[in-house]
C-alpha cells in the first residue's frame, strides 16, 4: 500500500504539517504518512553561503526509502540552495521519489513583514504540491494559476493556486484512492490565491 | 517555440553546477545535456544542434572564452551565456565582445536566471524566425528567371553578378522588349540591398511636373490637388534600388534635379523645406542613343557620366536565336499553368517558325505570341496554325532583308490601293485611317497612278 511520506527535517513547528498532510492526500488521492528519517543537516551546510545544499538533503532523504513509500516529501526550516542559484524554495527528482521544501522564505517575516500563518500554510501547500508534481514527472506549466507554474520569488507562489490545470492533472498518475472515508474533506482556503 | 524544441548545453567542470542547472532546466521542459570540458562540449555541438550554451569561463584545458569562439565558428547563431564564479571586468568585456548573449556571476538569483533564459530563448526564436523569413522572402523575391544558354546572355549574367556586389550605378541598354527591367531586378535581387524594395519608375510615362511629384513626393497643399503629404519614389527606395526606366526621356530640368539628388543623396519634397536623406542605388535603362542626345544637347553630359558607370548592353532576341526555343518553352509553361490548359510543347514546325522569325519586339513580342498561341491551341502541342506574327512571315522577311517601318507602310498602302483599284475611300476604310490621312500618305510617298500597276507581295 504506497504512501506519500511527509518527513519533517529538524522542523521546529510541526503544526503546519497536520493540514498539509490532509490536503496532499486529497490532491494526489493517495494516503499520506508522517515519517521520521535520520537526516544530518550539518553535513550539507555550506559555511561560505550559510545555506544548506538541497540536492544533498534530497540524497539523504531517498537513501533508504521505506518499502511502502511511493513519494517522500521533506519539509525544513533552513534556507536551501543549489550551487548555481542563490536559493531555492524546494527541489525534486523529476519523475523520481523525493522532494524537499524549505519554509525559510515562505514566512512573511523573512521579507520584514508581519507573520501570517495562514499565508505561510498556503505557500507551503503550493510549494509541496509543486515539488511533488515534479516527482510525478510534471515539468513547469505555462498556464497562469496552475500549481506547476514556475515560482522564482514568493509573490509568484501567491499568484498561483494549489491546483493542477487540467493538463497537468492528467499527468499525475491516477492511483487507487486508498484514503479512509473520513479524510475526504477540503479546507475552505486551500486553493485560494494569495 | 515550445520548451522541448529548445536545446540547452551546459558546460562546466563542476559537477554540482552541471547537475543543478540540468535539473533546473529539465523542470522547465528543455532538452538539456551537460559537458565537463570544452572538447566534450564541441563534440556534443558536432553531434546535434543546440540553441543555447551556458559555459563556465574557468575550466581546465580550453577556457570559456576560447570555447565560445569555437562555438561561434560552428554556428554563429547559437546563443552563448558565460558563467563565472569570479567576475572580472576584463573577461566580461572579452566574452561579450566575442558575442556572448550575457555574462552571469554564480550563484545567480533564480528569477534572474529564469528571465535570462526566457530572453535567450526569445532571441533564438527571433534568429530562427529571421532566417526562415529571409529564405521565404528570397523565394518570393526571385525575379522572373533570365532564361537562356547563349553566350550573349551568359555574358550579360556574368556582368550582372559582377556589378550586383557593388553599389555602382548601372545603365542597362537594349532595344525595347529585351528585358531591361528584368535585368535591373536580377541585379537588385543579387545585391546586399535585396531585402529592401526595388522601386521602378517609367520616366517616359510622366509629364515633367508629374515625374517630379512621383520622384520627390510632395507636402500637403504644395500644388492644386496635393490633398495629402505623399512620399516619393526616392523615399520609398531608401536602402533599396531605384530603377529609372526610359531615363533618356527625362526633361532638362528633371535631369538637373536628378543629378543633384544622385550626387548628394538628399532632397526635399515638393513644397517642403525639410531635407530628407536617402540611400539608394540607381539602375537606369534606355533604348535611346544617349551619346547622340548629348551631342544634340537634349541630355546632360554630367548626368550621363553619373548614370553610365557600368553599362550592360542587352542582346536582341535575333542575336540569341538559340535561346528562342528555351524562352518560348518557359512562357508556354507559365501560360499553360495560369490558363489551366494542357499544352505541353511546340510542334517542330511551330518551333522552326519561332526560330526563323526576327522578333522586332524582342522577348515581349515572343511572350505575347506564346500567350496567344496557348489561348488558341487545341491539342497538347502548339501547331503552326496557332501562331500569328504581326509582322511579315519569317520566310518573306528573310528573303527580302530588313525593311524600315516606313518602307513597310509604303508597300502596304500601295498593296491596298492596288486591291481597291485606286479607290481612296475603300482603301482608307480597309486601312482604318481617314481619307485625309491617306491623301497625306500618298503625298508623302509620292505615289503616282503608274505605281498602282506594280504588284507587291
Amino acid at each position: 500500500m504506497p504512501f506519500i511520506y511527509i518527513v519533517p527535517i529538524e522542523l521546529k513547528d510541526h503544526s503546519f504539517l497536520e493540514t498539509l498532510e490532509g490536503l496532499i492526500s486529497d490532491i494526489f488521492q493517495r494516503r499520506t504518512k508522517r515519517g521520521e528519517f535520520k537526516i544530518n543537516l550539518q553535513d550539507v551546510f555550506d559555511v561560505k553561503r550559510s545555506q544548506y545544499n538541497s540536492s544533498l538533503v534530497l540524497q539523504q532523504l531517498i537513501a533508504n526509502p521505506p518499502h511502502d513509500a511511493e513519494k517522500i516529501l521533506g519539509v525544513l526550516d533552513v534556507d536551501l540552495f543549489i550551487p548555481i542559484l542563490t536559493f531555492v524554495f524546494g527541489e525534486a527528482q523529476l519523475g523520481g521519489t523525493g522532494a524537499v521544501v524549505s519554509m525559510h522564505r515562505l514566512h512573511n517575516r523573512f521579507y520584514g513583514m508581519a507573520e501570517d500563518r495562514e499565508l505561510t500554510a498556503r505557500r507551503l501547500l503550493k510549494e509541496s504540491v509543486h515539488e511533488l508534481g515534479h516527482t510525478f514527472g510534471l515539468i513547469h506549466c505555462s498556464q497562469p494559476g496552475c500549481v506547476m507554474n514556475s515560482s522564482t520569488y514568493v509573490e509568484n507562489i501567491d499568484q498561483k493556486s494549489a491546483e493542477f490545470c487540467p493538463l497537468c492533472q492528467k499527468g499525475v498518475k491516477k492511483g487507487e484512492d486508498t484514503r479512509p472515508a473520513h479524510r475526504l474533506f477540503t479546507f475552505p482556503w486551500w486553493n485560494k490565491k494569495g | 517555440m515550445k520548451p522541448e524544441e529548445i536545446g540547452i548545453l551546459i558546460v562546466d567542470d563542476e559537477a554540482s553546477v552541471r547537475d543543478s542547472l540540468y535539473q533546473w532546466f529539465r523542470a522547465d521542459g528543455y532538452r538539456v545535456e551537460t559537458a565537463d570540458e570544452g572538447a566534450a562540449a564541441l563534440k556534443r555541438l558536432q553531434e546535434t544542434s543546440w540553441d543555447i550554451v551556458l559555459l563556465d569561463i574557468k575550466m581546465p584545458g580550453m577556457d570559456g572564452i576560447e570555447l565560445q569562439k569555437r562555438i561561434k565558428e560552428i554556428d554563429n547563431n547559437i546563443v552563448t551565456i558565460i558563467m563565472t564564479a569570479y567576475a572580472s571586468v576584463d573577461t566580461a568585456i572579452q566574452g561579450l565582445k566575442d558575442g556572448a548573449f550575457d555574462y552571469i556571476t554564480k550563484p545567480i538569483d533564480p528569477d534572474d536566471l529564469s528571465r535570462l533564459i526566457r530572453n535567450a530563448v526569445e532571441k533564438r526564436r527571433l534568429i530562427t524566425e529571421n532566417i526562415q523569413l529571409r529564405q521565404h522572402i528570397e523565394e518570393l523575391l526571385l525575379p522572373e528567371e533570365v532564361v537562356g544558354e547563349s553566350p550573349a546572355i551568359k555574358r550579360v549574367m556574368g556582368m550582372v553578378d559582377t556589378v550586383a556586389r557593388t553599389d555602382s550605378t548601372v545603365m542597362v541598354l537594349g532595344e525595347s522588349g529585351t528585358g531591361k527591367e528584368l535585368i535591373a531586378r536580377a541585379i537588385h535581387s543579387r545585391s546586399s540591398r535585396r531585402y529592401f524594395p526595388i522601386i521602378a519608375i517609367n520616366c517616359g510615362a510622366y509629364t515633367e511636373g508629374l515625374l517630379e511629384s512621383e520622384l520627390f513626393g510632395h507636402e500637403k497643399g504644395s500644388f492644386t490637388g496635393a490633398m495629402y503629404r505623399r512620399k516619393g519614389k526616392l523615399e520609398m527606395a531608401d536602402k533599396g534600388t531605384l530603377f529609372l526606366d526610359e531615363v533618356g526621356n527625362v526633361s532638362e530640368k528633371m535631369q538637373m534635379d536628378l543629378l543633384r539628388v544622385i550626387e548628394t543623396k538628399k532632397f526635399t519634397r515638393l513644397g517642403g523645406d525639410k531635407t530628407i536623406d536617402v540611400d539608394f542605388r540607381i539602375i537606369c535603362a534606355t533604348n535611346k542613343n544617349l551619346e547622340k542626345a548629348i551631342k544634340d544637347g537634349s541630355f546632360r553630359e554630367d548626368l550621363y557620366y553619373r548614370l553610365n558607370v557600368f553599362s550592360i548592353l542587352l542582346p536582341t532576341l535575333k542575336e540569341r536565336r538559340e535561346d528562342i526555343p528555351l524562352i518560348a518553352k518557359y512562357f508556354l509553361k507559365q501560360y499553360a499553368r495560369s490558363m489551366n490548359k494542357d499544352v505541353a510543347d511546340f510542334s517542330a514546325q511551330a518551333r522552326d517558325a519561332f526560330i526563323g522569325y526576327d522578333w522586332p519586339g524582342n522577348i515581349r513580342e515572343l511572350r505575347n505570341a506564346v500567350e496567344r498561341a496557348v489561348v488558341v491551341a487545341k491539342g497538347k502541342y502548339i501547331q503552326i496554325e496557332d501562331i500569328s506574327f504581326p509582322f511579315p512571315a519569317p520566310a518573306a522577311t528573310i528573303a527580302e532583308g530588313v525593311e524600315s517601318l516606313e518602307e513597310m507602310e509604303k508597300r502596304h498602302i500601295l498593296k491596298i490601293l492596288n486591291q481597291t483599284k485606286g479607290n481612296i475611300a475603300q482603301a482608307a476604310e480597309i486601312l482604318g485611317i481617314s481619307r485625309l490621312t491617306l491623301y497625306n500618305k500618298i503625298e508623302k510617298y509620292r505615289f503616282r497612278r503608274d505605281d498602282l500597276n506594280k504588284q507587291y507581295l
